[in-house]
Parts: C-alpha cells; structure tokens; sequence
C-alpha cells in the first residue's frame, strides 16, 4: 500500500453525515474504509472533490449528467426476461472503484498469466489432448460440455490464438486479496462498457480524474484493433468484422459501439458468405474479403453447416474457411468450453503441467462433483457452498446451499448423487464492499458489494491487460450476486498511478480514431437505409393526402374525389373512412403501418443514426399511437406527424456521413416521391375532374405546393400550370422532372465511387412528359380527354419504371444475385 | 473368409427446390469407413448439377466424409452413390463374460488419474448431445434391465429386445425433431427413433453408447425379412469391456452381423446424416431417397 502519510479522518466523527449511510459490515471487505474505519488515504483526494461544502449539489448534478449521458449516448442493455423486449438504459454509479497501482499490477500478473494459461490449454483441448490422457483433464469437462466443438478438433487457428479478448470476475475475499469467480473466454462482454463508462465518467468527474491521474483505458483497443488487421495475405488490406447476433442481443449497444470504436464493420450472419473456403463480406459493391472476425455470437450457433443447424445467425461454411486458415476468428471457435465453473479447481495442476507456474491469483475454491471425494465434501458442506450447473446449457439456477430447506433440499441432494458431474459447488465469497452515491439527491454514500471484470488482449505485442473495467454492484445490497441482467448496476474502476513518469507515458495513448471504411459497410444495413428513406417519405406523401382529404370534407365534390384516391392508393382500407383510417391498424398499406415499418427499418440502421435522431424516431411513432388512442382529432394527429418527418429529413441531410449508404438512403425518397407524385397524377388525369378548379387546387395542397403555385403562376389553380409545376419544373424538388434527374446524378455518383457500371436511371420516360403540350389538356371535348388518359398512361409508366429501378438496384446491390457470379468468376 | 458377403449398393438422394437455390453447401456421409470387418472395395459419388468444389476430408469421429458447394442456381440436387463392400463375419462373444454394468460405468469415469485409452475414445460417447438429452425417464423405462451386477451385454441386450417388443416400427410418424420424449409416450418411430431411445437409456446410466449409420440388406420376398431396407438404416454401438464395442439393432432386435454395412457413427444421427446442407434461396423442397443393397455373393 501506499506510504504518503495523510490525514485519515474516522469517519463518523468528522463528516456531516455523508458516510452516516454508509454501514460497515464486518463479514467484508471495505473499499472505502480500513479496519479501524477510518478512510483508506488513496480515497481521500476523491471524497474531498465530491464532499466540499455543497456535496448535495455535486451528488445531484453527478448523478443527473450521468443519467442524462446514458440517454443522450443511448447506452442501452437489454433484457430478456423483459416482455415487451425492451432496451434497458445502462444502470452506471458514477463514483469510481478505486484500484491502486500495486493491487492493479498483482491482477495484472494474473491475468496474463491465465489468457497464456487457457491459450496452452485450449491448444490441448483440441489438439493431442495430453492432459485428458494423463489424467489431468476429466473427459466429462470436454466431451460433455456443448461448447466443444467436435468439428474443430485437430484446427491449429491462424496466429496462433486461441484468446484474442479474455475476461475475469474477481471479487475481493474479506483477507483484502482479489480472487477468480469466473473465467470469460468465448466472447467476452463489457469491455465496451467499460469504454464507454469511462467516457461518461470523465465528463462527469473531469478534474477528479485528472488530478488523480487515472490511468487511461483506450490504449488496449488500439492494440486490439492492430492485431485484428494483422491477418491480410500479401497485398491485401486486411478487413476485419464485428459479427454480432443482431438487435436483439443483450449487448447489441456495445457491438455497435465496439464497432464504432475500433473503426470495424459490424455485420451479423447474413452480411457475410463462405465461398471456396474464405469468408465474404457482403458490401454495396460486392462480396470483399474478410480475414478477421471478432465475434460475439456463442459457439454452437457459428457455423449451421457443422454445428447446430437450427441456427439463423451464423454463417454456413465458416469452420471449412477457419480449417483452411483463410479467416482468424476472435476468439477461435470452441473456446467457449473453458466457460464452465468446474475448470477453476483444475487449473492450479493445468498450469503447473503445462506453463511450470503457480497461479499468481488464485481461484474462489471450487469442487466438480464428478469425483467422489469431491462430491462426499460438497453434501457434508452444503450451507457453506453454492451449487452451480457445470454446463452452460443446464437449467440449474445457482443456490447458496444454506438457503435451502426440507423438501428442497432433499431434491438438490437427489440431484447431485444422480448426475453428479453435471453440477460444482463454490465457496460462498463475500464480496467487498464500496460506496454508491444514494439515489434521489440523497446525501451521501450507500455501501454496496462490488465484483470487477477485468480485460486481457492479444496484442501485437503479447498480452495487455486493460487498467481499468467494469465493476458491478449488486441491485440488493445485501446479496452476493452481480448480474446486469437481474438489474445490477455498474461502475467505472479508476486504476491509480505510482509514479508521476507512468502516468505520462500512459496519457500519451490516443484514443483509436479509426472509422469504418466507407466501401466496407454491410449491404444489409443499407438496404434498410435505402428502406428508411422510402418508408419515411412514404409516411409523408400518404399523411399529407390524407390531411388535404379530411380538410376537404365540407366540399362533397372533392371530398368524394379525394376518399377515393385515397382508398386506391391503399391509405385507408376499401370500404374506409379517411376520417377513421389512422385508427385502423390492421390496413397494411396505411399510415400506421407505414410509420411501424419506418421504426423497424430504423432499428435495423440504428448504428449509423445519432441518439437524437433514434430518439426522433421513437418520439415520433409514439406520439402518433398516443394521438390515435386518445381519439384526438386526426388532423392533429397528421400535423404532428409530418412535422416530425420534417425534422428527420433535416437530420438525413445535416446529421448523417454523407457516404453510399447515405446516397441510396436519398435515391430511396427520391424513388419514392417520383414514384408516389406520378401515380396519384395519372389517376387524377384518367378522372372526370381532372380540370376542376376545386380539384386542382385540392390536388396541390395535398402534394404541399400550393404556396410556390401562387408564387410562380398568377392564374387560379389550373391543370397545365399544376402539371407544369409538378411534372416538368426544374427546380420545384417534388417535380418529377427534378427528382429523376437528381436520381440519375446520385447514381452516377454511387457508380463512380464503387467502380461499377451504373444503373440506368429514368431517362427515357422524362422527355415524354416534358415534351407534353400541357395546355392543351385543358381544354373540353374528346380529344383533350385522349390526350390526357395518354398522360395518365405515362406517368403510370414512369412510376411502374421507378418500381423497376427499385427491383434492380436491389438485387445489384443487396441481394448480390449478379455480384456473385462475377465474384466468383475471377 | 468362412461366410463373408459381398454387397453392391446404390444410395440415391433427390432433393426438389420450389426456387431457385443461389448457393449450397453440402456435407456427405455416403461412404463405408473400413472397420475390422468390412472393406469399402470401390464407390463412386455422382452428383448433379455441376458443382464448383467437391473435396474428401475425414470427420473427428474417423468417418469419410465429402464437401460439396454449388454456386450455380438449381432446383434440384440429386446425389447418387454406388459401392461395393465386403463384410465379414465377426466372433461370438458370450454375454456373461462381459463387465458388470455397474463396473463398466465405474471404469469410464473420472477417477483422478490417467484413463485407459479405449476408455478415453468411449468416454467421448457418454455425454448428452444433440439428438441424445439425458433424462431419469429413460434410467427408470430401462431399469428393469439393468438389475444389480448384471454384465453390460446382457443388460444391453435385455434392453434391445424390450424396445424391440414395447415399440411399433411407423415410417413416417416421427421426424428427426421428434423429441425421445415422445417417442417414449407414444412408442412408435423408425430406426432412428429406436437408436437414439436406446443410446439414451445407456448414457443415462454413464455408459457409452453411439450412433451408427449404414445400410441393411434386402430380402424382399422373405418373410423374415429385416426392417429397414429402402433407406439408409442405423443402429447402436456399446462399449464392452473387455470386448470393445460391440453392435446392436434395437429395430431387429439382433447382434449386427454380416447382414449390416456400417457407413459411420458418431454421437447421434446429427453426427452423420448422409446429406446435410445450408442452402440459399429454394423455398420449401420434395426429398426422395431410395437405397438398393444387393448380395452379389
């Protein structure tokens, strides 16, 4: 410990009434307070910042930036047993765990030392399997664990890792030394939390973190992220991939955070391929290779060719391409077989026969069952024991064996004699103890028990272990379980400096500021971009008709007219009322439906949208459903919406990385809005008022372009000008003349930036329109209704073309049908 | 040798897609792996549509398997081998002579020091795995077989028999999802079904039992002919100390013999499907398969 002496103050005599929460427990270990109860001096400088005089006002806004960081970042966690499968906003205490630089480096020590560890003893597990045949390993750890993976038996992995990310849980004994719970090797989660822990708690405590010197965690994703794109043969540009099990993962926000962070796309299982043993990437300008995979997708549901074939998240092929050593998967496929409680009480031997070592940090003192002596101890000691499932696929919840009476008890006993190497029995740790912030402005510090994760890296340059991670307390202060998923909360841990000259050399690490190369984004998330841009002009073009509808009820002649566009475009059901259609959600084509799958396509992109943007989206969607409830006037309703859908097309435009993605996002309103405008216009000229006064002007409130109508034309609403207006002005954005051309540019520009021949935009069908003698539309008799029934049939052409492009662009750049066969050819 | 038989087979596997598939790839299990009583004297692999990769690897469980990937789109996949394969007549063992049950499964677990090395490779076949979940269910439907000291074999055979006699052979009322469960309840399946069931009886009791997947001969026009022809057939192998692994077919109610061909075994039919495949695209698809094994000797 540290020597500077310091003035310790007792606790309870000095302070006002801060700590007077803060209840000792003798069974633990105290972060916070010595033996004597007086503050350990490494918290002194921290408890100084945080408790001056106005210590409420500082707990208050602490807590409430925090909270407010959360929201506005949208760091979410979800919830399984949650019905409605909602994210969760992450629970962080922003008052740190402190580590001091000397307890900080024994962890260090320990844990690489155990990745080495587990890295020599997966090489065996799936290699010439030494240790089971002396005796060392027992078969059942192995063969009966669903995470060893039979297929990979014999792969050496390219590099050499096994562990490219491990994880530990340590909790601190009452003896004040730090010990293993668990060991985290398939894919360990949270070091992304830790990151971003640490952003939020530096705005929070900006001068507590620099007058401590903190030591800063970002230098170990910079090594990560150069050992990932070190796999690339010759002359290639290495990719590397995030691949996650999707949106509704519990730890989705960290993938996509991760990603962000380290600069790699995130794909999920069908955004790539195995073709000819090499794994794909599939991207708006074709398949790319992908030589590294960080993987956050268990084991058993990689690879649905060899493994569990029910699954729809991995990627068929994958082990052939890892057998081959054409990708690096990180960490290598299988190594989820360590995640069993059952190898703790193995491993002080493991090491001693494969690395010559003692542990340096031991493990909580653990018994597998499957042996007898083991299993004899475990019934005898129950009340001081928890029993746990040996296999992660178990239906066994832990229990501390001294909560358990009677007939329960006799159930559990009946248990472990019939399969008894299916379960292990733990020594009950009585986790340490460290302050909390009291919630509600409260003052002061509550004390709650705290378990650490900590993080090792395969980096280029061997091991490193993060100075820093994730603490997590439990939500019931008087139980020893830290979960997230049963609503525990978290922390940052500040790990101290010794020495003035580390803190410098550490501070100098940058923050990786790497971005995903733009040609590298899945096509997948942008073709739910491209979705995006449709669906929200969809929503708008659909709203605004149905407004200038209901607005023209009092005229029976328009209102008729426009009830009938409405139920043929599908806005309300066939035999609905405008009036009621909001309220109608069963009708796919209508409004509401529309707004859903524009949340939906949202959700599937959430990872390119800003906070506020995604928040937009939410507001927006519940909002409406909140109007169509309470039976508000559906003009409100309308208005609300559309407002809305304003702001989101000003956040495409100001608040986006104007790359592909963002350009097919636009070609997508585009598409849309010509396809819409050319539609509801060639129904109006195949009608019988298509020259009505009334009806024109109905026609241009609904396509919002009354005002620049009375601008440029000073005649009373008229159809030539209208479809001058509309059709072929050059400057109006929703003309078609405009919009067709914007597409063909953007489609050049897509076709130039990716290299491809471009796709044909809508070139032959504008000429014919804008060559149209408009006028003479106008007119009565015959022939002027000829020639605008043959108007009518080309902007029906013009909109089925559009349809057509859509079709097109599609399967070009996100079904990959053409792609493939050209990728492959070569 | 004194009783060997020479069989030609023909395996034929049509799959009929409603659309078109982009891109497939295909595991094979078609060809008999030697064993000490049989040799594998020729095969051929035909395939269509024409296929961009076709390699030979051998499976972790020692069996012949083949990779194919078609990246052409097709609507029908057919996979037809024909094979030659001798087979030999296997000793007599008598079934008192084999451990007790109860030392048997003693043997196979852990005891804290170095393991036999047969107990090694059978401790890989006593675990729950996919198609096998360990149940106290299938230890008490079993219990009557396996009395106090019994030796393995009896006890195996005992059971064999029983599922035999409390089971109905139905094609086409269970599918590989059908969980053991229900077979259990419901006492119909396919050889499939019966092998699992039986696995699953031996494993609850910590011995080691696996899959074995191949084909049975055919004899149409006898009245006793054996159940299982015109498609592949499996059955399931016990470890026996001291003999080994022994083969039992719990759909005959018989010690295999020279009227089986192995093609490969592994944990459970998962292990060692004949086809199995990820296809892209296809829509819902017709399977036919049709086997032939005829003695020609």
């Amino acid at each position: 410990l540290s020597e500077k002496p310091q003035v310790s103050v007792l606790a309870s005599a000095v302070t006002p009434g801060w700590l007077a929460a803060y209840v000792p427990d003798a069974r633990r270990y105290d972060e916070l307070l010595d033996e004597k109860g007086l503050i350990r001096p490494h918290w002194q400088p921290l408890l100084d910042q945080l408790t001056g005089d106005d210590a409420r006002t500082v707990a208050r806004r602490g807590l409430e930036r925090t909270r407010r960081l959360i929201v506005e970042n949208g760091v979410t966690y979800n919830v399984y047993a949650d019905p409605q499968g909602a994210d969760r906003p992450w629970a962080l205490d922003p008052v740190p765990l402190l580590l001091l630089a000397d307890e900080w480096r024994a962890i260090e020590v320990g844990l690489a030392q155990r990745a080495r560890l587990l890295d020599a003893l997966l090489a065996d597990i799936y290699g010439p399997q030494r240790l089971l045949s002396e005796g060392l390993v027992p078969p059942e750890l192995v063969f009966g664990h669903p995470n060893f993976l039979w297929p990979c038996q014999g792969i050496v992995p390219r590099g050499g890792n096994w562990l490219h990310v491990y994880a530990a849980d340590l909790a601190r004994a009452p003896d004040g030394r730090w010990w293993v719970l668990a060991d985290r090797t398939q894919a360990p989660s949270g070091a992304g939390y830790a990151l971003e822990n640490r952003e939020i708690v530096e705005q929070v405590l900006p001068e507590a973190i620099r007058q401590l010197e903190v030591q800063r965690i970002t230098g170990v994703f910079s090594e990560l992220r150069e050992q990932l794109l070190s796999h690339g043969d010759e002359g290639e540009n290495p990719l590397a991939v995030i691949l996650t099990p999707g949106p509704f993962n519990e730890t989705y926000f960290e993938h996509a955070y991760l990603s962000r962070q380290l600069g790699v796309p995130l794909a999920e299982g069908t955004d790539l391929t195995v073709r000819d043993d090499t794994v794909y990437l599939k991207t708006l300008a074709g398949l790319k290779r992908v030589h590294t995979i960080l993987r956050r997708l268990d084991d058993d549901f990689c690879d649905p060719l060899e493994l569990r074939s029910d699954s729809t998240l991995g990627i068929p092929g994958l082990i052939g391409a890892v057998r081959a050593n054409r990708v690096v998967m990180a960490n290598a496929l299988g190594t989820g077989v360590l995640e069993s409680a059952a190898w703790l009480g193995f491993l002080p031997r493991i090491a001693e026969r494969l690395l010559g070592e003692k542990l340096s940090v031991p493990s909580v003192a653990t018994w597998w069952c499957g042996e007898k002596p083991a299993l004899d101890y475990v019934l005898t000691h129950l009340d001081k024991l928890v029993i746990k499932p040996t296999y992660p696929n178990q239906r066994f919840e832990p229990v501390f064996g001294r909560n358990l009476e009677g007939e329960k008890r006799r159930r559990l006993v009946q248990r472990l004699r019939a399969r008894p190497y299916a379960y292990v029995a733990q020594e009950h740790l009585a986790l340490s103890q460290t302050p909390v912030w009291r919630p509600h402005g409260a003052l002061g510090f509550a004390a709650t028990p705290v378990a650490i994760r900590m993080y090792a890296v395969a980096g280029p340059s061997g091991t490193r272990v993060m100075p820093g991670g994730l603490a997590r307390v439990a939500a019931d202060t008087a139980i020893d379980v830290v979960s997230t998923q049963r609503g525990g909360g978290s922390k940052d841990i500040w790990v101290l400096p010794d020495s003035a000259q580390e803190a410098v050399a550490a501070s100098t690490v940058r923050t990786p500021s790497a971005q995903v190369r733009h040609d590298d984004i899945p096509s997948r998330l942008v073709e739910n971009l491209y979705w995006f841009g449709r669906y929200t002009v969809r929503c708008e073009d659909k709203a605004r008709l149905l407004r200038g509808t209901i607005a023209a009820r009092s005229d029976e002649a328009v209102w008729s007219a426009a009830s009938k566009f409405c139920r043929e475009l599908g806005v309300c059901s066939v035999d609905g009322d405008p009036t009621a259609c909001l309220r109608d959600d069963r009708n796919p084509q209508g409004v509401t439906a529309d707004v859903r799958r524009l949340a939906w396509c949202a959700s599937q992109v959430r990872t390119r949208l800003s906070a506020s943007y995604w928040r937009a989206v939410n507001d927006m969607q519940r909002r409406l459903q909140d109007s169509v409830a309470a039976r508000e006037d559906p003009r409100t309703a309308l208005d609300q919406l559309l407002l809305s859908l304003a702001a989101l097309a000003g956040f495409a435009f100001d608040d986006m990385t104007q790359d592909e993605g963002w350009r097919l996002l636009r070609v997508g309103r585009r598409l849309e809005r010509l396809q819409f405008a050319a539609g509801l216009l060639a129904q109006h000229l195949a009608s019988e008022w298509a020259t009505r006064q009334s009806h024109v002007e109905w026609l241009l409130e609904a396509y919002d372009s009354n005002r620049i109508y009375r601008s440029r034309y000073v005649v009373a609403p008229r159809l030539g000008p209208m479809l001058d207006l509309l059709v072929r002005d050059s400057e109006h954005p929703r003309a078609l003349a405009f919009q067709a051309r914007a597409i063909a540019r953007d489609l050049e520009t897509l076709a130039t930036s990716l290299g491809i021949t471009g796709e044909m935009g809508l070139d032959e069908a504008i000429p014919q329109l804008t060559d149209a003698k408009l006028n003479a539309l106008e007119a009565e008799g015959t022939e002027a209704e000829q020639a605008r029934r043959a108007m009518s049939d080309r902007l029906r052409a013009l909109s089925w073309a559009a349809g057509q492009l859509s079709d097109r662009l599609s399967l070009r750049h996100f079904s990959h049908i053409t792609l493939d066969a050209q990728a492959l050819a070569t | 040798m004194k009783g060997t038989v020479r069989y030609r087979i023909r395996h034929e596997t049509a799959y009929e897609y409603r659309n078109d598939v982009v891109h497939s790839h295909q595991l094979l299990h078609l060809v008999p792996r030697p064993t000490a009583y049989q040799q594998c004297l020729e095969h051929v692999i035909n395939v269509t549509p024409a296929f961009y990769r076709k390699r030979n690897e051998i499976d972790t469980f020692g069996n012949l398997v083949t990779r194919v990937e078609f990246d052409h789109p097709h609507r029908k996949l057919e996979v037809a081998t024909d094979m030659e394969v001798e087979v030999h007549p296997r000793p007599a063992v008598n079934a008192s002579d084999s451990l007790p049950w109860e030392r048997t499964a003693a043997e196979l677990a852990y005891r804290g020091s170095d393991p036999a090395r047969d107990s090694l490779e059978a401790a890989k076949f006593r675990h729950e795995s996919p198609y096998v979940r360990i149940k106290t269910l299938f230890n008490d439907y079993a219990a009557e077989c396996f009395t106090r000291g019994r030796p393995i074999l009896s006890c195996a055979q005992a059971l064999m028999s029983k599922l035999h006699t409390d089971f109905r052979y139905a094609p086409g009322e269970t599918t590989i999802a059908t969980p053991l469960t229900e077979v259990l309840k419901n006492r119909r399946g396919v050889c499939q079904d019966f092998s699992h069931l039986m696995i699953a009886c031996l494993r609850a009791r910590g011995l080691a039992a696996r899959y074995v997947s191949g084909y049975i001969r055919q004899i149409p026009a006898s009245p006793d002919a054996l159940v299982g022809w015109g498609a592949s057939h499996a059955w399931v192998a016990i470890f026996t100390p001291p003999f080994g692994w022994l083969e039992l077919d719990p759909t005959n109610d018989v010690f295999v013999g020279t009227d089986h061909v192995s093609v490969a075994w592994g944990r459970d039919f998962g292990d060692v499907s004949p086809l199995r495949g990820i296809i892209l695209g296809g829509g819902s698809h017709r399977l036919s398969v049709g086997v032939k094994v005829e003695a020609i000797q």
